[in-house]
């Protein structure tokens, strides 16, 4: 048998969701957006991630339905296909290949088979807006027509560029530039700004561009903060604008209603803006979103409107501008000060969020828990602001408590600096605030720990600070005869000969605390804090340092900015072994013995895993990642993994995720990436139809066997089940007291046929609706053909037994019915090839 | 989407007492009146009916006070000798007094010559007290004995002779008229039953009781004696609740609120100390001038008075809360309009749609909610503001820094306003713990304001006195630095085994200064 040598390196989850406008579907139930290499579908009224659509090998770039069918997407990447996906069932249709890298597309109602996209041909900054032709042919994977230049020199970015209602436009903005392109003209006009030539400082450049869905209109967001809605813009001469002015910085994005009577506009304030009749004085407001607001999308059908957010955020809102839904995903925040930490009780990775907040991610769904809000103030979103930041944050006694340092820093002020304890709260399943202590120190907090104790010990945190000085603190009884209270206080202030404190540890069982004084290791008693022991290896400032774990106790591993990595033993007080290894991120197993370093080298960063008693590393692996590794943490399995080969064995207990400069978090998968790809939706399949007990691993298997067999059977009793209770003539029926129903003989056949026809219409609306699979849809059509006879007679059945002409009528009827279905179906499918 | 978050006040603990209900409570007196008495004042003891006297003994003569009156409004001065223990019945109307010659005299309130003499003791008595049917008076003396009188043919009734040293404190039962107990300085504190002829409870209080006092249920017995106070629970046979040790000396008096829930003790420490009932805690404690004998409360809590061996009668009332009402007050709208809808009955097809409840912003608050910077400075620099919670001015000038918005708040203001700033500048600026905002604030003032320095007399004298508080800060801080050298030193000296600790105490001392 064969088994991987090394584990893969995965991107886990935390894509971006507002790389691009989000995609309302046709009738708003959902909600589709790019999120890395996937296109993801949301419902909108759950939040819930309902598909994740697979097949791209690089980032998706832009997504459009299909104008002529709008159950169907395109969606375009990096890797230079445009695919076609049916996104209620998640599956892939077609593939087309163009061959360039694509960074944006366009689709138009008035422009069937073919859609348009950016791409640059030659030089890295010139951008093409083209027209790709789209062949149509029954196969899988096709080639894509050869592109016809629309208009060159736009930008990059989808906001820039945006199609008339109409579809016989299309306008692209740049620098200080408007051009539109007249489709039936077969030519571009050019509209430039006159102040901007002139003023050198001039801050009028286009930023984004909307067209209205009905008028000859065009809106144009500057990074100025004005807005102007361009018309007669047919004539080079003759155009008029218009501007209307609020925001006070850049124009994000742009976008007029479904009807186009009112234009939205959103911005850096997080304020999403409704210009009503596209007047400057009828506006309306809807503030606070949390984060700059990077693109607006609307709902075809006008109902609901999206705004995508700079921390990773889609927010659904109504068309009384009340946010109704909120899809959040992994904050990116350009600093993670806190570093990565596991939550203990929910097992969810805790790192900086918004600016001020604590963000709990799930790593297994891919979704925010919550958002811890640590600083409680009024975020003011201004660049130049210096803000308030979360510094450290660290878990204690499984969870009970949590402590955050938060500080502000201005560039010649003096440090604000605030810790704060956290208890968590059974009843309201939330961390309250326990204790605030202003200026806990002197200088900025370098190190916070919780002492791993039992459940009987009182709870002890220890700051180190580049003040000089380590701090205990201790939970202390603070209730009086009015109140029962607890607080954190001071119990004891360390120093060692005023070095900067740079880092501090518990041991395991929290007897040892260990704090690092720039090149010195102290070691002191944690009962009666009193110094034990110092280690100096005169190699640099000690930078990580942590004690071993389980049988590897007597070990204290130091690693240093110059490079060494040290190991003290305890015991004999001597140094056990050193190496030169310059260690960016030390982070040890807390379910083994385990220690994972990351070393920084000149081909990326290196992974070591090791154990503090083993001379040799356990598992060595080279260039993890290209860039540098910032954080690192090892979160424990639900089940313990079974992998035997000896370089996979660290992965067994804990999964170890890293966060690089990047801001990609990453992980390590012993599995192949075709396992790794199969969807999660097939597996809740099977999980939800029967419990996975033994009995099912044993009879399970069998039924399904049976099942297949007596297929038919089951269809009849299937048919049965929905008739009772969806059809609203038979609930009537059934309610309605019998003395005012007419006679049983005359309901009979009108209760029949409602229950025929209530059976078939659901199955026929429900039915993929695909103008280009018509082989599919007259094999269904036959099915169902086969299967009505069948329901007649179990209907006729149930009646109490009819005469057999009375069956036959039935079966004309039920013909009958069938052809009226259809011609509801047709004209259901010339309604929706209407856009 | 989340709210405006309004601005967070610093909050600076109190150094010193803290502020508790009962510290509001039992400060809530004025300032107390001093009335001078003949000799040390022994008793006190407030008629339980309206209008509320009070009776005082003191030296040989029991005087009756007013609740208001500094003038005794009648005294008792038929005694040869010392009076001890002038009591008040429960209907307010005769008053028994025992005295150093062994008499127990029974006055009406009315009257001045006494109604009944018991005569039977030998020695002073110092305890006396009607029984809860009003007919009877048990009296303690210093012959050992206690004695149960009838009012009525002023005769003997009994006599028990089961102390073994004097009898100087002693209450009945409010509820039982058989029951009353005795303390004496043979240490135990017994408790009789008329019915029985002896004793039926005796605890050991461990010192020479000095008072005793039954809760009005007659479950609790609280005994003093020594410098502790115990508490005893009568309904499981005297078993000791809580033994209390707050007073530096012995414990002369004790004396419940009229709630129950607060026990007063006196002491010759010169400290009244308030319990509470509940937890048996220390809530509150007032000093006196002179070490205390004897403490009682009127109706409700409205008076204390304290007597004290120096002879002065210490008369605190409480504060009327009369002058809330002299405030004429704004007419608010009608009750109704404030439960109009909500106490509509959801019918069974109805949606109940809640209007969002409004959250109440403080004006300055609603001021930063709309970007109204000056005027949420304007608001907080009001007088009103910046003299009674200057913290909430410091918050919101670092709020404003916070925002980078402090320059423009700050610029652009005239004579009056600008002085305004700057006394607040003045009041608060070389306090400690809003020094690190004022100073950033000051700066921005001085750089804003330095072009207009000499057009008017008023902000150039305010600009010089706060140039003079910084040279004087300066200069404080220098000596601080000085004693902190000398300090240093001194530890220094000190041996090597020593050095950690005392680096500690040093680490400690120096925060301290800090």
């Amino acid at each position: 048998m064969e088994e991987a040598a090394a584990a893969r390196v995965v991107r886990c989850g935390g894509s971006e969701l507002s790389l691009r406008r989000a995609v309302f579907s046709a009738d708003s139930k959902y909600l589709l957006c790019v999120s890395g290499d996937f296109v993801k579908v949301y419902s909108t009224a759950t939040e819930e991630c309902v598909h994740v659509l697979q097949g791209h090998r690089n980032l998706v770039t832009g997504i459009q339905l299909n104008p002529s069918n709008h159950l169907q997407l395109y969606s375009c990447s990096f890797d230079g296909t445009i695919k076609l996906w049916d996104y209620l069932d998640g599956i892939l249709i077609k593939t087309f290949t163009v061959g360039h890298k694509l960074h944006a597309l366009f689709t138009h109602a008035h422009a069937e088979d073919s859609v348009f996209v950016t791409i640059n041909k030659e030089k890295p900054d010139v951008f093409q807006l083209v027209s790709v032709p789209l062949p149509r042919t029954p196969r899988q994977d096709a080639e894509a027509g050869e592109p016809r230049l629309v208009l060159d020199h736009i930008s990059p970015s989808p906001k820039c560029v945006a199609f008339g209602g109409q579809g016989d436009y299309v306008a692209a903005v740049r620098d200080f530039y408007l051009s539109v392109y007249f489709f039936r003209k077969k030519a571009t006009s050019r509209f430039t700004l006159s102040s901007s030539e002139n003023r050198k400082h001039a801050k009028n450049n286009f930023t984004c561009v909307a067209c209205h869905p009905k008028e000859d209109c065009i809106a144009t967001g500057h990074k100025d903060g004005k807005i102007r809605l361009w018309r007669g813009f047919d004539d080079e001469r003759k155009y008029t604008y218009t501007c209307l002015h609020w925001h006070h910085d850049l124009v994000m994005d742009l976008a007029f209603s479904a009807t186009g009577s009112s234009l939205l506009s959103g911005g850096r304030e997080s304020v999403l803006v409704e210009w009503r009749d596209a007047a400057e004085k009828t506006k309306e407001f809807l503030p606070r979103l949390g984060a700059t607001i990077e693109h607006i999308a609307v709902s075809p059908a006008g109902d609901l409107l999206c705004t995508s957010h700079a921390d990773n955020k889609i927010i659904v809102i109504g068309r009384n501008l009340e946010a109704c839904a909120v899809i959040q995903g992994l904050v990116r925040d350009s600093r993670v000060l806190t570093g990565l930490m596991v939550d203990p009780r929910t097992k969810a990775l805790v790192l900086n969020g918004k600016p001020g907040h604590l963000q709990f991610y799930s790593l297994q769904s891919d979704k925010q828990l919550y958002n811890l809000d640590i600083v409680q103030q009024e975020y003011i979103n201004d660049c130049g602001l210096v803000q308030i930041e979360l510094a450290k944050a660290a878990f204690g006694c499984f969870g009970a408590w949590l402590a955050t340092v938060e500080q502000r820093q201005e560039r010649e002020g003096a440090l604000e600096l605030q810790m704060k304890l956290w208890a968590y709260n059974k009843k309201t399943q939330g961390f309250l605030l326990n204790t605030k202590v202003s200026a806990p120190h002197e200088d900025c907090i370098t190190a916070l720990c919780f002492r791993s104790a039992d459940k009987s010990d009182v709870p002890t945190l220890v700051t180190a600070s580049r003040d000089g000085r380590f701090k205990v603190w201790v939970l202390a009884d603070d209730s009086d005869i009015y109140r029962k209270a607890e607080g954190w206080t001071c119990d004891f202030v360390g120093s060692y000969h005023k070095y900067q404190a740079t880092n501090c540890c518990f041991s395991g069982d929290g007897s040892l605390l260990a704090v690092s004084f720039e090149e010195t290791v102290t070691l002191w008693e944690s009962d009666t804090w009193e110094l034990r022991s110092t280690f100096c290896q005169r190699a640099g400032r000690v930078r990580h340092l942590c004690f071993g774990r389980l049988t590897c106790s007597k070990y204290l591993l130091g690693a240093t900015e110059s490079g060494t990595l040290c190991c003290w033993n305890l015991l004999s007080c001597a140094l056990e072994w050193s190496t030169k290894l310059s260690v960016s991120v030390m982070e040890p197993d807390p379910h083994s013995e385990n220690v994972a370093a990351v070393a920084r080298s000149s081909g990326g960063s290196d992974l070591f895993v090791f154990k503090p008693s083993e001379p040799r590393p356990l598992c060595v692996q080279r260039g993890v990642c290209s860039e540098e590794v910032l954080w690192g943490v090892f979160v424990p399995r639900d089940v313990p993994e079974a992998l035997t080969s000896e370089a996979l064995q660290w992965l067994n207990r804990s999964q170890f995720y890293f966060l690089t400069a990047s801001q990609s978090l990453l992980t390590f998968s012993s599995k192949s990436p075709e396992e790794k790809l199969t969807p999660t939706s097939k597996q809740l399949l099977a999980e939800e139809s029967l419990p996975a007990t033994p009995f099912y691993f044993l009879l399970g298997r069998h039924r399904q066997q049976r099942g297949e067999q007596t297929d038919g059977a089951a269809e009849s009793e299937r048919v049965q089940l929905p008739a009772t209770e969806n059809v609203p003539a038979v609930s009537e029926l059934l309610h309605t007291p019998a003395h005012v129903l007419p006679s049983a003989a005359f309901l009979c056949s009108l209760f029949i046929n409602s229950l025929l026809l209530a059976t078939e219409a659901p199955s026929a609306e429900g039915m993929p609706e695909d103008a280009e699979m018509e082989e599919e849809g007259e094999r269904d059509s036959s099915e169902e053909e086969e299967a009505a006879p069948e329901k007649a007679q179990q209907a006729g059945l149930t009646d109490g037994g009819p005469g057999g002409d009375e069956a036959e009528a039935l079966r004309q009827r039920l013909s009958k019915c069938e052809k009226e279905l259809r011609k509801l179906r047709r004209v259901d499918y010339s309604w929706v090839a209407v856009p | 989407m989340a709210g405006y978050k309004p601005v967070a006040i610093q909050t600076y603990p109190i150094l010193g007492e803290k502020i508790t209900q009962d510290t509001l409570y039992w400060n809530n007196y004025k300032t107390p009146v001093q009335i001078k008495e003949f000799g040390a004042v022994s008793k006190v003891d407030f008629s339980p009916q309206p209008p509320y006297n009070y009776a005082v003994t003191a030296s040989s003569r029991i005087h009756i006070y007013g609740r208001y009156s500094q003038e005794p409004i009648k005294t008792f001065s038929r005694f040869k000798d010392t009076a001890y223990c002038a009591t008040y019945r429960q209907d307010g109307r005769l008053l028994v007094a025992g005295s150093e010659d062994g008499g127990v005299q029974l006055f009406d309130i009315t009257g001045r010559a006494p109604l009944r003499q018991f005569e039977g003791h030998t020695k002073a008595v110092h305890t006396v007290d009607f029984t809860a049917d009003k007919y009877h008076v048990v009296s303690g003396a210093d012959d050992y004995t206690v004695k149960l009188w009838d009012i009525p043919n002023s005769k003997e009734i009994l006599t028990f002779k089961e102390h073994s040293d004097y009898v100087r404190c002693g209450c009945a039962s409010r509820l039982n008229p058989d029951l009353f107990v005795t303390g004496s300085y043979d240490h135990t504190v017994k408790m009789f039953d008329t019915r029985t002829n002896k004793s039926v409870v005796s605890v050991d209080h461990g010192q020479p009781v000095e008072s005793v006092l039954l809760f009005p249920s007659g479950g609790l017995l609280v005994s003093a004696g020594g410098r502790y106070v115990k508490v005893w629970d009568m309904l499981k046979g005297g078993q000791l609740l809580v033994s209390l040790k707050n007073h530096h000396k012995t414990v002369t008096c004790l004396c419940l609120s009229s709630s129950g829930q607060r026990l007063l003790s006196g002491s010759l420490d010169r400290k009244v100390k308030v319990y509470s009932t509940t937890s048996y805690k220390v809530v509150h404690s007032f000093d006196y001038a002179a070490s205390i004998l004897s403490l009682a409360l009127a109706h409700e809590d409205e008076t204390i008075v304290v007597g004290m061996t120096n002879g002065i009668l210490s008369v605190k009332h409480r504060k009327s809360e009369a002058k809330k009402d002299s405030l004429p007050r704004r007419r608010r709208p009608a009750y109704r309009t404030f439960i109009k809808g909500k106490n509509y009955m959801k019918q069974k097809d109805d949606i109940l749609i809640n209007r969002p409840s409004k959250k109440h912003l403080e004006l300055y608050d609603r001021d930063l909610k709309n970007f109204r910077i000056s005027k949420a400075l304007d608001r907080v620099l009001e007088p009103s503001c910046t003299i009674k919670t200057p913290e909430i001015t410091v918050s919101i000038i670092k709020e404003l820094n916070r925002r980078g918005v402090l320059a423009n708040a700050l610029a652009g203001r005239d004579e009056k306003e600008i002085s305004r700033v700057l006394n607040f500048l003045i009041r608060n600026l070389s306090q400690p713990r809003f020094a690190s905002v004022l100073i950033n604030a000051a700066e921005i003032v001085i750089d804003i304001y330095l072009p207009v320095i000499g057009q008017s007399p008023v902000v150039d004298k305010k600009f010089l006195l706060l140039q003079g508080l910084v040279e004087k800060e300066i200069d404080y801080q220098k000596e601080l630095l000085e004693t902190m050298g000398m300090m240093d030193m001194l530890f220094a000296t000190m041996t090597r085994k020593e050095s950690t600790a005392a680096s500690d105490g040093l680490l400690e001392n120096k925060r301290i200064e800090s």
